[in-house]
């Protein structure tokens, strides 16, 4: 179930050797392995430990399940041990008992608090409410002019006032709202350092003037050990309500998610995963378990295969591959869509066997170009048929695309061998022991 | 339906796998050579005041630990892991305490004279200073989104008009909303020059433009800023990739290509030099938000893994907060009790 770590964690048992349950040298020894992996995604230091300790009381003298091997079998735990950090359950909004709902927005400078108000507006506003942005952030130069051209491009107003202080501002904003009857308020708050004393009690004082149902801190998912030092203290001078994740889109693996999460106590709400207006997505704490743990997203796979691929087409393609008359021009056709789907490097890290191995490989869209050029310097013939290839086609297809024979020999040997393995695919050997099909719909929520 | 998209979701990537293993070749782009360095002014060593809350967060954690006095397994694995809060990451944390150890000090004190020379030693020994070659030079910034890009353009740019320097800068974020505006408003302030372009419009372009009106008008730098874009997404690389070739294609050369990386970012910083030191051939790296508690410790990992040399560090949000980069004075700052 769980590859990218019970590679390290099956060499780790191999050694260790226990049987039906797990002793506690075992689970030392693998929770080692646990360890780098985690600080290697950026959960924090003491928030590992804390976590660790957890899953080593749960792991000790745990009966080993007959369908895992040991190493899987903690793994298990430890993603358990995530998803609940994580905290379970999709978390709505509040809903105030009288109109409006003010959302406060706050966040280190550089976090995505304009971008993410905008984008909270965006939903807001698709559910038929009828919200309004506040520009109190005063500091950053254009954070205003900033808002309001995201303002008009989604239809929502903003309100602003560049004469006042923000507690003032904020003030004016909801009576405006009211006499306007919109129903939510969201302010955008200018980025602060949490040790900068002035700017948080400035964050208090809009705080108190807005009194907000919903106070949402804006973390970089990229964020290193740090998000525990963000959260604390932010939580100092406002009570929080909840998180939102952005930059998800990246590759980074998201560890300061367990962090400010363990930290604060506080949901995730939203995540961002991506620079549209409407790259605002729910939280899933099973795919950011997943994502954390580098166990790759099966699930966001296959969702973004969904956006590209339908049904009849899917099922073509797999009767090719199960027949092994899956060839070059099919594979150009799949290579299309993959490029849909977007940059390989992230459909690969959402891969939990493939991740694995190569994870360390840097994948280059651009390069793929390369590969797409040999092929597209081929006929159509011989895309059908690569036996008819000598030496003669195989320098025309070299100079047609730029690359050396030996390059389009690379590739011929490549694509064979990568026929044999997709038959295996469709024929039903899993190229991922234990991955279990039934469940990975389990958690789906659309 | 749902076993034939997961069969095909995996077969395409399968597929992919496959490529992968050809995409490997042709690797390796040649470094660049620097000649004709021109140093900036150096700032007032106010480093270890700015980075007090740093210094505050990592000595302490050291200075009980090296207090304690024996210096068994466990001294080592404590200190492994203060390296690692301090976001140096574990694959240079664990080499930094190897070597650190291996210099066999006898006591704390000894221990931290080691340490020191092992972090300094994990970093680049490149040259530090600012190249500014050609006439009019160019410094490219580039970096992922939020990282403080235009605010250090804006430091930079400050920098070089003390120097008697004649700057302008180019706008070439046309895609964030009002990213233009903030530019325009620092550039005000610092008092140089500023070309923009249309909300959307090619960022070539607006690079192009602000060469040829600096070489026109006799402006001798142009600093040229780039809309934040994740590293993992290959379109915008792409398009980076092109104001660089546009960049070079007039210029000859790019001075300086510098990266911006956020000092709070953590293990993903490492990612982010290598892609854009992909596409764009990174000479530099500018770390900002170290006035936080962040330890700024990714930049011993970056130096150590890339051998990228960190220029310059953010230390506020003052126009004078740009201080240029010493690793000797970084690491004593970083470990002061």
């Amino acid at each position: 179930m769980f590859e990218a770590l019970s590679d390290q964690l099956n060499d780790t048992f191999a050694r260790l050797r226990s049987k039906g349950r797990l002793s506690e040298t075992d689970v030392d020894a693998a929770l080692r392995e646990v360890r780098i992996a985690l600080l290697e995604a950026d959960v924090n230091v003491s928030v590992v430990k804390s976590m660790l300790a957890r899953v080593k009381e749960r792991a000790v003298g745990a009966e080993v399940m007959k369908s895992l091997t040991p190493a899987q079998q903690l793994i298990k735990i430890v993603h358990e041990e995530l998803i609940v950090t994580l905290g379970e359950d999709e978390a709505p909004l509040a809903r105030p008992a009288a109109p409006p709902l003010v959302i406060l927005i706050a966040g280190l400078q550089g976090s995505g608090k304009t971008t993410t108000a905008a984008k909270l507006a965006r939903h807001l506003k698709s559910k038929g409410r009828r919200p309004m942005l506040v520009a109190a952030d005063l500091q950053r130069p254009a954070a205003i002019d900033q808002l309001e051209k995201l303002g008009v491009r989604i239809g929502v107003p903003v309100y602003t006032d560049r004469g006042v202080k923000a507690p003032k501002l904020v003030k004016g904003a909801l009576k405006a709202a009211r006499s306007d009857s919109l129903n939510v308020v969201i302010i955008d708050t200018a980025g602060r350092l949490q040790i900068d004393e002035d700017l948080m009690k400035e964050l208090a004082a809009v705080h108190k003037a807005a009194d907000p149902d919903e106070v949402l801190l804006v973390l970089d998912a990229m964020t290193g050990q740090e998000a525990v030092n963000v959260a604390n203290g932010f939580l100092d001078y406002i009570d929080l309500t909840g998180l939102i994740l952005t930059k998800l889109d990246g590759d980074a693996r998201g560890g300061a998610a367990i962090s400010a999460r363990e930290v604060t106590g506080r949901p995730i709400k939203f995540v961002g995963v991506g620079e549209g207006i409407d790259d605002l997505d729910a939280f899933y704490p099973e795919r950011m378990a997943s994502r954390i743990l580098g166990m790759g997203d099966v699930l966001s796979l296959i969702e973004k295969a969904e956006t590209v691929y339908d049904e009849q087409e899917a099922e073509l393609a797999a009767a090719k591959m199960r027949d092994a008359s899956f060839d070059l021009e099919d594979f150009l056709d799949q290579f299309q869509q993959i490029k849909k789907m977007g940059p390989l490097q992230q459909l690969v890290g959402m891969l939990p066997g493939a991740g694995t191995a190569l994870r360390d490989v840097e994948i280059d869209d651009r390069r793929l170009g390369r590969v797409e050029a040999i092929i597209r310097s081929m006929t159509q013939t011989e895309r059908r048929d690569p036996k008819l290839l000598n030496g003669s086609r195989k320098r025309r297809i070299a100079s047609g695309s730029g690359t050396r024979p030996q390059d389009v020999n690379i590739l011929l040997k490549q694509f064979a061998e990568m026929q044999k393995m997709m038959k295996d695919i469709a024929g039903g050997k899993s190229p991922i022991p234990g991955l279990s099909l039934p469940a990975m719909g389990r958690n789906q929520k659309r | 339906m749902d076993l034939i998209l997961i069969l095909i979701a995996v077969a395409a990537v399968a597929i992919v796998a496959g490529v992968v293993v050809l995409v490997v070749w042709g690797r390796g782009r040649d470094g660049t050579s620097r000649d004709g360095a021109a140093p900036v002014a150096q700032a007032p060593p106010d480093l270890k005041e700015k980075l007090s809350r740093t210094r505050t967060a990592i000595g302490s954690r050291l200075g009980s630990l090296m207090g304690s006095g024996r210096l068994d397994d466990s001294f080592w694995d404590d200190l492994e892991e203060t390296l690692i809060a301090a976001d140096v990451g574990v694959t240079t944390a664990a080499a930094v305490t190897e070597e650190t150890r291996s210099r066999r000090p006898q006591d704390g004190a000894a221990a931290r004279a080691a340490l020191e020379v092992a972090l300094v030693g994990a970093m680049s020994d490149e040259d530090r200073s600012l190249r500014l070659i050609g006439n009019p030079a160019v410094v490219l910034v580039v970096g992922v989104n939020g990282t403080g890009k235009t605010t250090s353009i804006a430091k930079l740019a400050a920098r070089m008009r003390a120097d008697q320097r004649r700057v302008i800068l180019a706008a070439a974020d046309t895609f964030r909303a009002a990213a233009d505006d903030q530019l325009r408003v620092w550039a005000d302030r610092v008092g140089v020059e500023v070309v923009t372009g249309e909300s959307g419009s090619d960022p070539a372009a607006v690079a192009y433009e602000t060469y040829q009106r600096a070489a026109a008008e006799g402006y001798d730098t142009v600093i040229v800023d780039t809309a934040g874009r994740l590293q993992s997404k290959s379109n915008l690389m792409d398009e980076l990739g092109k104001v660089a070739r546009v960049l070079r294609r007039e210029a000859g050369e790019i001075g300086e290509v510098l990266l911006v990386l956020d000092g709070t970012t953590g293990q993903n910083s490492i990612g982010q030099a290598r892609s854009f030191a992909e596409a764009v051939g990174v000479t530099g790296i500018v770390m900002t938000k170290l006035d936080g508690t962040a330890r700024g410790g990714i930049a011993v990992a970056v130096e150590h893994d890339l051998g990228i040399p960190v220029k310059f560090i953010g230390v506020g949000e003052g126009v004078d907060d740009l201080i240029p980069f010493d690793p000797t004075e970084f690491v004593e700052a970083l470990l002061e009790p």
